[in-house]
């Protein structure tokens, strides 16, 4: 899906001085794949994310979108209709005064004919389970359901990856599982890549990847099991581990030889049992 | 709260008016407007007021609606009226030194106040019967053909739209703020005018300030879903005429054309 | 001191078609000194309570006082009590205004009427609180600091204002994980030095269970539990997921230990404290296994 070749993106600042927020990034991102990508605020985590559909294009290096490049200006439009995006605000994404024309934006802006945009809004509305809101008012609803929205209209737009840019940092837990169940879904039943900008690690920790980025530079690149099972280096740079791992790190630690890489309250518990047998 | 104040002035409802095609229902308000002002005879005012009673049930918004869309323009209507009853010269009824009421003068107050009240009865169902977003739809669909001499009627419908997604929006915003400063003591409610305006600083800099984060958001936002302007765009509703449209069309021209006989010929 | 809160209802939009209850008969009292965790899904009517407790909206029935004054009151007094409960508002750093990040924070003592020497005092004082150094940011304009470092002159603004109580509604939301942390050790520190109240509405139940002395929680315009965070967490799990809210991430692992027949320390707050005691448990006899028969 995304071939991405030492990537880097430097800004000048105020006195004068270059500033990398993305440093010499090199990865590969497959097809039907769901990444989520971990750092702080400032690691320069947004910034990946925008260089993937074109919004931002890179000082230097390249990236290869199913083989077009980012930095040749034919391929701008393609690329944003393979790669939809879903930003952090939902009250800021959204163009429309009612959910279906919400929808039919994208498909609108595509010069997709009338009929196919009405069978594509459906679609994208029964997908994200969001069809009897179609003639609401965007303004009426949830944040969980604004964002199932704007995953609605990006899927109208028939891409093969969905960017989400921390889609769940303004919303209460209640939304917050609505929109990862969605994505997870979409990722599931229609093969479509995911690419997730997160700082919960507990959303990291479903993904198939994860990558660490700090200070614009990739520093961690795994399953969530191998990326988690190093809490360590994860706390230096100021991120969080989910509870099982942390737990069963710092067991470890203690002396106790319990496997480190717990991603799951289960996993955990099967490390611990046979301890408690011989209690 | 300022987030109860409801926007524009949709009347929901499923009436002939509100399925009306919203090109239709633009035209037509506009030839009666021009009718309302040929009307000058009795018969003509007692036919004016019947189309506007019919199209007021038809529409199924209660008259109290109507009244409540002219009752804030009551200074306007007091203001001609004054202006006519004082300035028209003619058979002084009353007279106070320098000037004086003269009959003309009351008959053509009460007229042209009435033609006014019509007038804004009349519109009024325009927007009650009309949902805002379809409003636009007609508005674009009626500039269109004035693109070529270069009106720029998607960027005006596009405008609109995005105007009326973000008015709840800036309300709730606008609530929001001024509550965070009413907590550190400002005071939006006394004082003279100069202090009034100066206490909304703390409410518009921040209010600004997020306003123009929202557009810029809103414009990647766009941008990331291909936006690039009215070329080449499709639209997924297209406005159809019915005979619902037709029959007012029919119905609003008679009326017109009776008005204009009334006026003009030599009955 | 306290907030009394007097068997509170409040309606949205009386009359109209879009009526809705949205405190329905809340009674409670927020002692001096105490740290409240309030909890709920969105629309459970805990941000219409807060905004009850500093009298930025007034209850359709029932009465808030402060000390015995009614917030609702048009006095000088009630409008003093009123400014002894602070508020700082979801992203508080959206109502910044001023040039300086010192005249930002000089906002609230000036409506209070403070001298000059009184505000920069106060401005000084609040800034050291949240941690920013007064000759570096005091000059600096608000709008070209950090997330964070905006966050904290919001906070300093009010603090400025020397409440009783603090109200924080989502202090964390939007911050990283170092962010989050940097904020709530901070409201430790503060709540420690006993400089106010404090009242916090949080999703991050980790930080409920870390901080508060007493939780409420709400539900449908009611507050349907109040009481210690750990009872409520361990005792009330029906009731809170009825009321749409979950129990801190820890408490979640250890509950599901101890139901697989794990002996867990269930009160944990800190997954070192959590750690220290299943060691004890299970690591400490392991080790120890020769001492623990020669003692048998």
């Amino acid at each position: 899906m995304f071939d991405i070749r030492h990537l880097t993106h430097a800004y000048e600042t105020e006195d004068g001085g270059t500033f990398k927020a993305l440093d010499n990034v090199s990865c590969r991102i497959r097809k039907g794949e769901f990444t989520a990508i971990i750092g702080t605020n400032g690691s320069g985590k947004s910034t990946l994310a925008r260089h993937l559909n074109a919004l931002m294009l890179p000082t230097d290096g390249d990236i290869l979108v199913e083989g077009m490049s980012v930095n040749d200006p034919e391929n701008v439009w393609p690329i944003r209709q393979k790669v939809g995006m879903v930003f952090q605000n939902p009250d800021n994404q959204i163009v429309a005064a009612v959910v279906e024309e919400e929808v039919a934006f994208g498909p609108e802006n595509l010069g997709v004919p009338r009929e196919e945009i009405v069978e594509r809004v459906a679609e994208s509305l029964e997908k994200v389970g969001m069809s009897q809101y179609r003639h609401h008012s965007p303004a009426m609803l949830s944040g969980g359901q604004k964002q199932r929205i704007a995953i609605a209209g990006v899927l109208a737009m028939k891409p093969d990856c969905i960017i989400l840019d921390e889609p769940t940092a303004m919303l209460d837990p209640v939304g917050r599982r609505e929109v990862m169940d969605t994505v997870h879904e979409l990722n599931r039943t229609e093969g479509i890549s995911v690419v997730l900008i997160t700082h919960f690690m507990e959303e990291a920790v479903t993904a198939d990847r994860v990558l660490v980025i700090h200070k614009g530079h990739l520093v961690m690149d795994g399953t969530p099991r191998e990326v988690f099972s190093q809490p360590e280096k994860l706390l230096a740079i100021g991120l969080d581990v989910p509870v099982p791992a942390d737990l069963a790190h710092l067991l470890h630690r203690k002396g106790l030889a319990v496997r480190e890489d717990c991603m799951t309250d289960e996993e955990l518990g099967d490390a611990l049992w046979p301890f408690v047998s011989k209690i | 709260m300022l987030t109860d104040i409801t926007l524009g002035q949709y009347y929901p409802g499923n009436s002939f008016l509100h399925q009306m095609d919203p090109r239709a229902k633009i035209l037509c308000t506009m030839i009666f407007i021009v009718a309302i002002f040929l009307a000058q005879s009795l018969w003509a005012y007692l036919l004016v007021t019947a189309f506007i009673l019919g199209s007021i049930a038809v529409s199924g918004v209660p008259v109290k609606m109507v009244a409540k869309a002219v009752k804030p323009l009551w200074i306007i209507l007091v203001f001609t009226m004054l202006i006519h009853v004082l300035t028209t010269p003619g058979t002084p009824l009353v007279s106070f030194g320098w000037f004086s009421i003269t009959e003309e003068g009351v008959r053509n107050g009460v007229l042209m106040t009435l033609r006014l009240v019509y007038l804004i009865a009349f519109s009024s169902l325009l927007t009650y019967t009309t949902s805002p977003i379809v409003l636009t739809d007609g508005i674009e669909a009626l500039l269109t053909p004035w693109k070529r001499i270069g009106v720029p009627a998607h960027e005006l419908a596009m405008m609109m739209t995005i105007a009326l997604r973000f008015i709840p929006t800036l309300l709730e915003e606008t609530d929001r703020i001024m509550k965070a400063q009413s907590s550190r003591g400002a005071d939006f409610t006394t004082g003279n005018l100069w202090q009034r305006a100066k206490s909304m600083v703390p409410l518009l800099v921040p209010l600004f300030i997020s306003a123009f984060r929202r557009a810029d958001d809103l414009a990647t936002a766009m941008e990331a879903r291909c936006y690039r302007g009215g070329e080449g765009r499709t639209k997924m509703h297209q406005l159809v005429y019915t005979w619902r449209d037709g029959a007012a069309f029919g119905a609003v021209i008679a009326v017109t054309a009776v008005l204009a006989a009334l006026r003009f010929l030599p009955l | 001191m306290a907030i009394r809160v007097e068997n509170i209802t409040y309606v949205y939009g009386g009359g109209t078609p879009y009526e809705k209850t949205a405190l329905d008969g809340v009674d409670l009292t927020i002692e001096k000194g105490e740290f409240v965790g309030i909890i709920g899904h969105t629309g459970s009517g805990k941000s219409t309570l807060i905004q009850h407790l500093n009298g930025l909206i007034h209850p359709t029935k029932g009465r808030v006082l402060v000390d015995g004054v009614d917030l609702s009151g048009k006095s000088k007094e009630a409008a003093a009590k009123r400014h002894t409960v602070g508020m700082v508002f979801q992203y508080p750093e959206q109502q910044l205004f001023e040039e300086t990040v010192a005249a930002d924070i000089a906002f609230g003592p000036k409506n209070l009427g403070c001298d000059e020497a009184t505000v920069e005092a106060r401005v000084k004082e609040a800034m050291a609180f949240v941690g920013l150094d007064y000759d570096t940011y005091a000059g600096r304009s608000p709008f070209r600091l950090s997330g964070g470092q905006m966050r904290r002159v919001a906070i300093a603004g009010v603090i400025a204002m020397k409440p009783d109580f603090l109200i924080l509604d989502e202090p964390s939301a939007g911050l990283d994980p170092v962010g989050r942390r940097e904020i709530f050790s901070q409201i430790k520190a503060w709540y420690e030095e006993g400089a106010f109240s404090v009242i916090l509405v949080s999703h991050n139940m980790d930080d409920i269970a870390k901080l508060a002395t007493r939780l409420l929680v709400m539900s449908h315009g009611r507050c349907v539990l109040d009481g210690r965070p750990m009872d409520i967490f361990l005792h009330h799990r029906e009731e809170l997921e009825a009321a749409g809210v979950d129990v801190p991430p820890l408490t979640k692992t250890l509950l599901a230990l101890k139901e697989r027949g794990i002996p867990v320390p269930e009160e944990a707050v800190t997954t070192e404290e959590a750690a220290d005691a299943l060691y004890k448990t299970l690591g400490g006899k392991q080790k120890n296994k020769g001492k623990g028969g020669r003692a048998c």
